[in-house]
């Protein structure tokens, strides 16, 4: 066993910082879920709210807490994992994502607004 | 780091970090695993802002509205996430080596993960059975191709799953299955992260649509 406990001690050394959860963190990140994901569905089949673009901003916000739930309760993520690599290829990730959907979003957005169908551009003389 | 150089009996230098030590096997892996993922995340993104653009152009065909069942996506959405939790109740065991509740809490879990993907492709039969296919609208065409990606991952999930169920049974709870375990882990907690932005922004904000 004394391979074992020479590999356990290294990999301590190398994921000093490596969370594994317990069954309290599991159990209150899947009771948050649960929670976050109910409340937008309940606003969109029920609903609740009058304006379907506060509605969208609403079930919008849930969904980034929920994911940030599932990261912290699930997947453990913290500054401290991987001496930080994990969060840096993260945060550059999260980088990528917002420039790609932001970027696609609001360019295509203006592309649909400057180039209008030909039968609408006639009855704007 | 320092460099050294030094000279072999060919008299090539040979070049090599002067304080390499030596590390156990795989311990570099779940940073490599969490990169894949990154790049998975990537993916996904694309995917995401496909649809984005796409999504509102029907084609004068069917519309979320005439599509979606939010009591049928919800109960899909429980299903993954309860997979979720039972896969973690699978982590807790392994580290108190339980092999056999392991081996159960993995079994549940690839049972809730086989209805999801069985809600899911019940879904997709019954849009293709109604002329919902996806050549019917680019909003189609990217819907099929998001959710179906998110829908091929899980069932590779699956795959792995049942893979390392059987290494478990021949070869138990050892280091490397353990780390195997571990990878499928963040896999599986991923995918519910791609679902939660899935039924929130292809299904929750097509029926505001």
């Amino acid at each position: 066993m004394k391979t074992e406990a020479h590999t356990s001690h290294a990999a301590d050394h190398h994921h000093d910082a490596h969370a594994h959860g317990s069954l309290s963190t599991y159990m209150l990140g899947f009771v948050l879920s649960v929670v976050l994901t109910a409340i937008p569905f309940w606003l969109v089949m029920g609903g609740a709210l009058p304006s379907k673009h506060v509605t969208a901003l609403v079930i919008m916000a849930f969904a980034v807490v929920q994911i940030v739930v599932h990261m912290i309760y699930f997947l453990h993520m913290n500054a401290k994992a991987e001496d930080g690599w994990s969060m840096m290829a993260m945060i550059f990730t999260i980088v990528m994502v917002v420039i790609a959907l932001s970027g696609s979003l609001w360019v295509m957005n203006h592309l649909n607004s400057n180039m209008m169908p030909v039968h609408q551009m006639s009855g704007m003389k | 780091m320092t460099i050294a150089v030094k000279p072999t009996q060919t008299g090539e230098p040979l070049f090599y970090l002067a304080d390499e030590h030596p590390h156990p096997e795989g311990w570099s892996t779940p940073l490599g695993f969490w990169i894949y993922l990154m790049s998975d995340c990537l993916i996904f993104a694309i995917l995401f802002a496909t649809f984005g653009v796409l999504g509102g152009n029907y084609a004068a065909g069917p519309a979320p509205k005439d599509l979606f069942d939010l009591p049928l996506v919800a109960v899909n959405t429980s299903m993954l996430l309860l997979s979720s939790i039972t896969y973690g109740f699978a982590m807790l065991t392994m580290q108190q080596n339980r092999v056999g509740a392991t081996q159960a809490w993995l079994a549940i879990t690839g049972l809730f993960g086989l209805a999801f993907i069985g809600i899911e492709l019940s879904e997709f039969a019954h849009m293709i059975h109604e002329g919902a296919t996806p050549q019917r609208s680019a909003f189609l065409s990217s819907f099929f191709t998001l959710v179906g990606t998110h829908g091929l991952h899980v069932t590779c999930g699956l795959i792995w799953l049942v893979t390392l169920m059987t290494q478990v049974w021949r070869f138990g709870l050892i280091e490397a299955n353990r780390r195997r375990l571990m990878c499928l882990s963040m896999f599986w907690h991923f995918l519910d992260v791609v679902w939660i932005g899935v039924f929130t922004f292809v299904y929750l904000m097509g029926m505001l649509r």
